[in-house]
């Protein structure tokens, strides 16, 4: 014998005969069929006999059953599950960067028919992609399926750029160290000798070209003579250049002077040679 | 001179001995190069003997205290340039610690033949010292004593020191024509051995030199002012060169005000009310006169060209002397303290740096006398008599010497000098001899001697 009592709404089954094994799968109810309820049955009795006997076994389960449920009648049979809705999620790998670096977008969805990400359009349901915004964006996942929609965002930080090398100013200051001619000077003299003049000149010319660059002229002096005549002499000197820009048209407001005398000289040998590389007018730029 | 009460030297003779020291130095010998004008010149120096002192107790620090005594009142008597020392190999036998140990008649007559003997004795007792001094005229024996004195101190090294500068000081103000000595005074100097340029101080004789500014930067023109409390100078700051001033009493600087342009070589009036500097605020370095607190700024001179350098007369504080280049080379002028009467005192060649004698009527200086294309020539000191323009050279010996400052007794001068290879510091007696190094580590540059 072979039937199956399919009591659906409950889950619970009846397995018999092979087995001769009736199990209740109910999961809501701790009945004692649970442990499942040997039937004693045997091939060898009368075909007759079992089939009464089966009779009443089953009837008995059935009875057993219903007193143990109490449900008073069988449910209509449920609704189809509803379609799950779609999943989605989105990460990006770093979160923040530098402009023009680079970041790992990662994004995973499930029960989703279409998975698109903005900017980039359509994605396969899950994966990665590596993405080089040029300024900080939102990255929105769209994931749409059956069960409806589902969004993810992420957020890419990119920070400003370093301001740029002042590449103006640096030009500024190689075009002031290549064209600005440091003034020579004579022995104890503060005058600007002839032979200076196309130095000033240039200096002049540089100055007038750049209006805006500040800077220092510093006063030198040679070894010889009194520290403190020196220091005199060296202001002396600055200002000798300073009036002579003056008079060549630029103005002095941000041209500083200062006299080092003979406390900081570009060389310390004890000739000629030597003391005339001292004795000078020397721009410094920038202070 | 009427302070001098000792009877046993005659008022008549020290009068001699002073005027002569003084005519030694005016002598007007332009003409030749090299001259040496001796103090002594035309009178016998003082023959001095000074044995050790003895100690009077029986402490063991008494060795130790001795030594740092009797050396350093030996150099200062020594160094006083007024004194014949006699040879100690010359004394008798036996020490003199007290005046009964003194037998007269060895001292006074061949070997020692000293006309003067200093003794005494130095002893420890604890933590304290106590030295007596006598000062006896030997040839005198009915009334020998000049001078007697008694000094408790610390026990220590430098309070033995102390001790034997006052004694010292003492025997020169009797024996010295009444003249303060130096022994207690106190050279102000710019030294590198820091690695910058700072100012630092010392006693006259190159003992405990110690640094006084730490600014980092370069500090230069260290001037004293006359009660010794401050010294202003000048110094890189912020950019420029401005007065700074530091207080030796309160060890910091204090505040003065910042003028603009290049400010330098800052020095007193002798009353310590005045500081005369020179300043480019307007443009051109030019001497300006203020309040020593900085304030009252005026302006004395107007010629183009560099100003710098100025002193005041340090005996009337109503001249002063300075440095200018109106006329190319610098040379030395001196003018009323207002900038009236200026008057050119050099001439020729490079000269820089002048300074007054206590006495006013001498500048010492430092000049290249033969400077021209070619001849660089040497730069030497050199003294003045601002009356009569009569020179004298005192350094022959190679080397760039440069800012001289005479000791307030008159008879020394302190200057820089690069003749040892390097510039250091040296002292000499202000007729040249005796010529000694004082510094040696790092370059030691434009000393300042303290007023009194």
């Amino acid at each position: 014998m072979n039937f199956v009592l399919n009591l659906r709404h409950r889950g619970v089954r009846i397995h018999t005969p092979e087995d001769r094994r009736l199990t209740l799968d109910d999961q809501s109810e701790s009945c004692t069929t649970r442990e499942g309820t040997q039937f004693s049955g045997r091939e060898k009795v009368k075909q007759q006999k079992l089939k009464w006997v089966t009779l009443v076994f089953a009837l008995g389960a059935i009875m057993m059953l219903g007193a143990c449920k109490k449900k008073p009648a069988p449910p209509p049979p449920p609704p189809p599950p509803p379609p799950a809705a779609p999943t989605a999620s989105l990460t990006a790998n770093p979160n923040t960067i530098d402009k023009g670096q680079s970041t790992t977008l990662t994004w995973e969805t499930t029960n989703a028919s279409d998975t698109s990400i903005d900017t980039l359009g359509a994605v396969q349901p899950s994966g990665s992609q590596s993405v080089t915004p040029a300024q900080s964006t939102t990255y929105t996942l769209t994931a749409k399926g059956p069960g409806g929609s589902q969004t993810a965002t992420a957020r890419v930080t990119v920070n400003a750029p370093p301001p740029p090398p002042p590449t103006p100013s640096a030009t500024e200051e190689e075009l002031f160290s290549q064209n600005v001619k440091d003034i020579s000077f004579d022995y104890d003299k503060s005058d600007i000798r002839p032979d200076q003049q196309s130095s000033l000149q240039a200096d002049i010319q540089f100055f007038t070209q750049h209006p805006t660059v500040s800077f220092t002229i510093e006063g030198h002096c040679d070894e010889r003579g009194s520290t403190e005549y020196n220091l005199a002499l060296g202001d002396s000197r600055a200002n000798a250049v300073r009036n002579a820009l003056v008079q060549g048209g630029i103005t002095a407001d941000h041209v500083k002077t200062i006299s080092y005398g003979k406390e900081k000289p570009f060389c310390s040998e004890s000739n000629e040679a030597c003391w005339q590389q001292n004795r000078r007018g020397h721009f410094v730029y920038g202070k | 001179m009427i302070r001098c009460k000792s009877g046993s030297l005659a008022g008549r003779k020290r009068l001699q001995r002073a005027l002569i020291f003084i005519l030694c130095i005016v002598v007007p010998l332009g003409a030749q190069d090299w001259i040496r004008t001796g103090t002594g010149l035309g009178v016998e120096k003082v023959r001095l003997a000074a044995p050790d002192f003895k100690a009077s107790t029986q402490d063991p620090k008494n060795a130790d205290l001795l030594k740092a005594f009797n050396e350093t009142l030996w150099n200062d008597l020594e160094n006083a340039g007024i004194f014949e020392m006699v040879s100690k190999s010359f004394y008798p036998l036996g020490p003199v610690g007290a005046p009964a140990d003194v037998k007269f008649e060895t001292w006074s007559t061949p070997p020692p033949n000293a006309a003067m003997l200093a003794f005494g004795n130095l002893g420890v007792s604890g933590n304290g010292m106590t030295v007596q001094g006598w000062l006896y005229d030997v040839k005198n024996v009915a009334s020998p004593q000049v001078l007697g004195k008694q000094y408790q101190d610390a026990a220590t090294n430098d309070a033995a020191r102390l001790t034997a500068h006052k004694f010292a000081d003492e025997i020169i103000f009797r024996l010295g024509g009444g003249i303060q000595g130096i022994a207690e005074t106190k050279i102000y100097f710019v030294s590198s051995r820091s690695g910058y340029k700072e100012i630092w101080g010392m006693d006259y004789d190159g003992a405990n030199q110690h640094q006084i500014t730490r600014l980092g930067s370069i500090s230069l023109s260290p001037r004293v002012s006359p009660d010794g409390s401050r010294i202003a100078f000048s110094s890189l700051n912020k950019g420029a060169w401005e007065i700074l001033m530091y207080s030796l009493d309160l060890n910091r600087l204090v505040s003065f005000p910042r003028f603009g342009g290049t400010n330098i070589s800052p020095s007193w009036s002798p009353d310590g009310t005045k500081l005369a500097l020179s300043s480019s605020r307007s443009g051109d370095p030019e001497l300006y006169i203020a309040d020593s607190s900085g304030t009252n700024l005026k302006r004395i001179t107007s010629f183009k060209g560099p100003d710098v350098s100025p002193v005041f007369n340090r005996k009337t504080g109503t001249q002063i002397a300075w440095v200018s280049g109106r006329t190319g080379l610098p040379e030395i002028y001196t003018a009323e303290a207002d900038g009236t009467n200026v008057q050119q005192v050099t001439d020729q060649g490079y000269a820089v740096s002048p300074t007054w004698s206590p006495n006013g009527q001498f500048l010492v200086f430092s000049w290249m006398r033969h400077y021209g294309p070619g001849a660089p020539g040497a730069q030497d000191i050199y003294i003045m008599d601002i009356a009569s323009k009569q020179w004298v050279q005192l350094t022959h010996d190679g080397g760039r010497n440069d800012f001289p400052c005479w000791s307030p007794d008159g008879r020394h001068i302190i200057f820089q000098s690069s003749r040892s290879g390097s510039e250091q510091i040296w002292t000499m007696l202000a007729d040249g001899t005796g010529q000694k190094q004082l510094t040696s580590a790092g370059k030691n540059t434009q000393p300042n001697w303290s007023w009194k």
